[in-house]
């Protein structure tokens, strides 16, 4: 990507790499942690509960805020989410227990669960201790495929039940997305891997890295060596620009450059582009977006092919693109990517608008955006073909991803499924973390039967 | 984790939380509810002879103080309003369905031996844990001869002290009022009429405030309103100062005590149990929040001991009581000068105007630089009021002069008048 002048690594002096790589929320000062604490209620039968995908009782962890139990908060917020700590950094919070807070009807102003959440966790983290601990030895072993937050909450779930766990993943680091994917100003300080050591900390979960599953491992063997099997090897590739010129050099998936992004640990050795656009409109298309801003580049376009309100990235962050320099376009959809000597330099845009069915539709107006890099952040799919069962099945699946009951059980005894592999609710890691835990509870049951 | 056990004149709960005679142990469902949320065990609402009493409504009065609804409550509810046999057999079932929780009965019947001797064997049958006397309700009852009237007057208090030892082998607790001019009074009584402990404080007269349209104090009953019964966070500085005072009387040595008043928080319970206290009972917290307020009474507790390194309560129990003494025995020559953090400091000036305006003018303000506020040593005399006043924890903290002086009580101190004379 480099052998471009528009290309090019330091564009910044240090200090504002620094600055726009701090984090974007951090921790609550104790005094700032009372006063926010005493905001909340103690509501009974809390909306807030509800909306949380784990189900903390997040009252309760403010009541022991406020009594200065901090400790005892943090446990509250782990037994129900160990990925307590992630979650208070990456939880769309306006969209889930902070929309429904009772104060939003009083005050059009939430308690800041997330914050406080925060507080908590990290002063778990920082004190140190292990509040869990390692169940009865029950001589089961499980075999997890994939280290992000689903396979992870399952691992721990499982160890405090007694079973031996071994979670296979393909990356060199554990922590799937966590690790690779978030975006840096949300979990700076090498957060990701302080949290693993937390819930590895607890014993019987043995990691092997390196170990993809249909190349190094493949599921026939696991099935055959273990007592059960639970798959969370994530969303894998990205979408293709499908599009005239969509294989151009310079196209690129913006997953892979949010990895190095992540994995980087001197900004200033990143090349990025001066002009860049983003198609798409989840969380990885204004995560792309601003983080590029935040490298240097001059001019980022998020184009989009609906409105606002359809984005999967919710309105706090668009605005918070936005608010980094970031353009969105919405109602455009791309018809055509520009190259120039093979590499890319601009993208036509077609117009767009609803038909009667609500779908998006071309106008047939077009415009075109200059560009030396187009990031398509339109999404992951699923790869199915590590999926090869013992009888050479290959799991069911249903709109692309791993098909599971309730109880997060796929279509073959045995082995479960969940995380983004499984379409259980939004592609969030609070979600991912409620579907090992669920998971995780149908493995006991079934290896008690 | 730390062993929260308690042992109360052989009265066993798995903690020390109980809930104290009042609404949130009337019956049955209430009980059984805040055993199933984890409470170790409770005072059953106060029962009375057949007929039972009629109650008014409303029936409270609340203090809110910085958007607290409740920091203070006054009630003028009386005791239970249902027959006497439906209480009894609740009582019965509910201690066989719950063996290791705490069941203690609150009982209030006419001054008469009889009366008390009736009841008390009725109870008994109940196998409940024991009775408490309750002689504290301050209003409603006392007009009628029960309650307040008799824990006002400690001939009473131990008569029937020694009527209720007499006719049953349960354990007896005397719960007092806090309506009198000193506590040790009816404490002493309620030991030499044999009692096996006192549980304190009961409701403290009051009128929380005055509906200025209708011109009168409320609860309002139809334009009308009685002095009630003061409890919640705002009476603990008084529970606790009347349980130290019971705990470092030497005449009261050996007398176990429950805290009760104000108690909302682990630590609340734990300052109690500090001054001396057993089993901590609490009512108006379980009010305002539910049952479920014990869960973090129960964590908050024993992550603090594991904090501290105690086992078991026992081991802290009466911990502050050596150190609650008398004015006259304070060291008159300990120094302390506040120290303001500028870092922390966010410059609201309350300090400065606290001391400039009421104290000693020893926090001087800068014009420039957006004002600086610094503590003059020589004329600060550590009075600590401004760390009170200051709205950033931390950022005022009070420093000890090293002057190299002895403990020296005032019979000592050169300034005493007497020694002045003395050294003539
Ligand atoms: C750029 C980006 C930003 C995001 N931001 C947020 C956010 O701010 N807030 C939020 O809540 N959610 C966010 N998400 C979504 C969130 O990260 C995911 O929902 C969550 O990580 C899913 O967890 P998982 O455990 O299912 O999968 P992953 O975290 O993807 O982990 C899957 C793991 O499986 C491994 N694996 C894959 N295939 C194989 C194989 N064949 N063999 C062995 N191992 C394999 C991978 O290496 C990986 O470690 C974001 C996602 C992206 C892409
Ligand atoms: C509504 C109400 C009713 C009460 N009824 C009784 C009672 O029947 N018997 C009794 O001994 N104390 C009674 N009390 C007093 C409480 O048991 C307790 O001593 C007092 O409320 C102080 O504790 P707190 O600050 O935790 O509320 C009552 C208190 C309230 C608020
Ligand atoms: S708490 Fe409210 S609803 Fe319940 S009895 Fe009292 S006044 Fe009625």
């Amino acid at each position: 990507m480099t052998d471009r002048a528009e290309i090019k690594a330091g564009r910044l002096a240090p200090a504002e790499y620094e600055r726009n790589f701090v984090d974007v929320k951090p921790s609550l000062t104790p005094t700032a942690a009372l006063v926010e604490a005493s905001r909340c209620h103690f509501c009974y039968d809390a909306p807030c509960v509800a909306a949380c995908p784990t189900g903390i009782d997040i009252p309760q962890f403010i009541a022991k805020i406020s009594t200065n139990n901090v400790r005892g908060a943090a446990i509250e917020i782990l037994k129900e989410n160990i990925f307590g700590g992630a979650c208070a950094r990456v939880c769309p919070t306006e969209v889930l227990c902070e929309e429904v807070c009772v104060r939003m009807d009083q005050e059009a102003q939430p308690v800041q669960i997330g914050r406080l959440q925060r507080y908590a966790t990290d002063f778990m983290m920082t004190e140190g201790g292990q509040p869990f601990k390692r169940g009865e030895p029950t001589k089961s072993k499980v075999a997890i495929v994939g280290a992000g937050p689903a396979g992870l909450s399952c691992a721990h779930r499982l160890s405090t039940l007694g079973h031996d766990v071994v979670v296979f993943d393909a990356r060199s680091k554990a922590g799937g997305l966590n690790e690779y994917g978030i975006a840096a100003y949300k979990m700076p300080d090498n957060f990701a891997q302080k949290e693993l050591a937390f819930i590895l900390d607890i014993g019987g979960i043995e990691l092997r890295t390196g170990q993809t599953l249909g190349r190094d491992v493949s599921l026939a063997e696991l099935q055959e060596k273990y007592d059960a099997v639970f798959i969370a090897v994530g969303l894998g590739a990205a979408r293709n620009l499908a599009v005239e010129g969509g294989d151009l050099k310079g196209v690129l998936p913006a997953v892979d450059y949010i990895s190095d992004l992540r994995q980087s640990t001197n900004y200033q050795t990143l090349p990025v582009a001066d002009k860049i656009v983003v198609v798409g409109g989840g969380n990885t298309a204004i995560d792309i977006a601003a983080q590029s801003k935040c490298l240097g580049a001059e001019h980022v376009t998020i184009a989009y092919r609906r409105g606002p309100d359809e984005m999967s990235a919710t309105q706090h962050e668009q605005q918070f693109a936005q608010t980094n320099g970031v353009v969105i376009r919405h109602w455009v959809t791309p018809h055509e990517v520009i190259g120039k000597d093979g590499n890319v330099a601009a993208i036509e845009l077609e117009r767009t608008q609803l038909d009667e069915n609500g779908n998006a539709v071309g106008t047939g107006e077009y415009e075109r955006l200059d560009a030396d890099i187009i990031f398509a952040a339109m999404g992951q799919v699923m790869m199915a073909d590590a999926l090869a069962t013992r009888d050479d099945g290959i799991l069911a699946m249903i709109e692309g991803r791993i098909s599971v009951d309730e109880t997060m059980q796929t279509s073959v005894a045995g082995i479960y499924a969940g995380g983004d592999c499984v379409k259980s609710g939004q592609d969030l890691t609070v979600q991912s973390v409620q579907d090992g835990k669920i998971a995780a509870a149908s493995i006991d049951k079934f290896l008690r039967q | 984790m730390a062993d929260l056990r308690s042992n109360f004149v052989g009265i066993k709960s798995p903690n020390p939380f109980w809930l104290a005679s009042a609404p949130p142990t009337d019956k049955a469902y209430n009980v059984v509810r805040a055993y199933e949320a984890g409470w170790g065990g409770v005072v059953w609402k106060t029962l009375g002879e057949d007929p039972p009493i009629a109650n008014v409504s409303s029936r409270y009065g609340a203090v809110s103080y910085n958007n607290q609804q409740i920091a203070g409550l006054s009630n003028i509810e009386l005791i239970t309003d249902r027959p006497l046999q439906v209480n009894l057999d609740e009582i019965k079932q509910v201690k066989r369905d719950w063996p290791d929780r705490a069941l203690v009965v609150s009982l209030m019947v006419p001054c008469e031996e009889d009366n008390w001797a009736r009841i008390l064997k009725r109870v008994e049958e109940t196998e409940a844990d024991g009775v408490e006397l309750n002689f504290g309700c301050p209003h409603g009852m006392s007009e009628r001869g029960m309650g307040a009237a008799v824990g006002q007057v400690p001939e009473y208090i131990e008569m029937v002290a020694r009527w209720a030892k007499k006719h049953t082998r349960m354990p007896v607790v005397v719960k007092l009022t806090p309506n009198v001019t000193n506590i040790l009074t009816p404490a002493r009584a309620a030991k030499a009429g044999g009692a096996d402990a006192v549980s304190l404080i009961n409701t403290i007269n009051s009128i929380t405030q005055v509906d200025l349209d209708i011109m009168a104090p409320e609860p309002v009953v139809n334009g009308k309103g009685a002095h009630g019964g003061y409890c919640g966070p705002a009476v603990k500085p008084i529970a606790l100062c009347m349980v130290g005072d019971i705990s470092r009387d030497a005449e009261c040595a050996g007398l176990p005590i429950s805290g009760i008043g104000g108690v909302e928080t682990w630590r609340d319970a734990a300052e109690f149990i500090a001054l001396g206290s057993g089993p901590v009972q609490i009512c108006t917290a379980a009010m305002h929040h539910g049952f479920r307020i014990v869960e973090d009474m129960i964590d908050g507790l024993s992550n603090w001991m594991d904090q501290k390194e105690y086992a078991t309560i026992n081991a802290w129990r009466g911990a502050a009581v050596p150190n609650y003494v008398n004015w006259g025995d304070l060291d008159m020559n300990y120094e302390i000068v506040a120290r303001i953090d500028q870092d922390l400091c966010i410059k609201c000036g309350l300090c400065h105007i606290a001391c400039e305006d009421t104290s000693h003018q020893a926090i001087s303000r800068a014009q420039e630089n957006g004002g600086q506020y610094e503590v003059i040593d020589e004329e600060c005399v550590g009075c600590n009021l401004c760390m009170h006043v200051c709205p950033v924890v931390d950022c005022i903290t009070m420093e000890q002069v090293q002057n190299g002086k002895p403990y020296t009580v005032w019979a000592d101190d050169p300034r005493n008048p007497d020694n002045m004379k003395a050294a003539e």
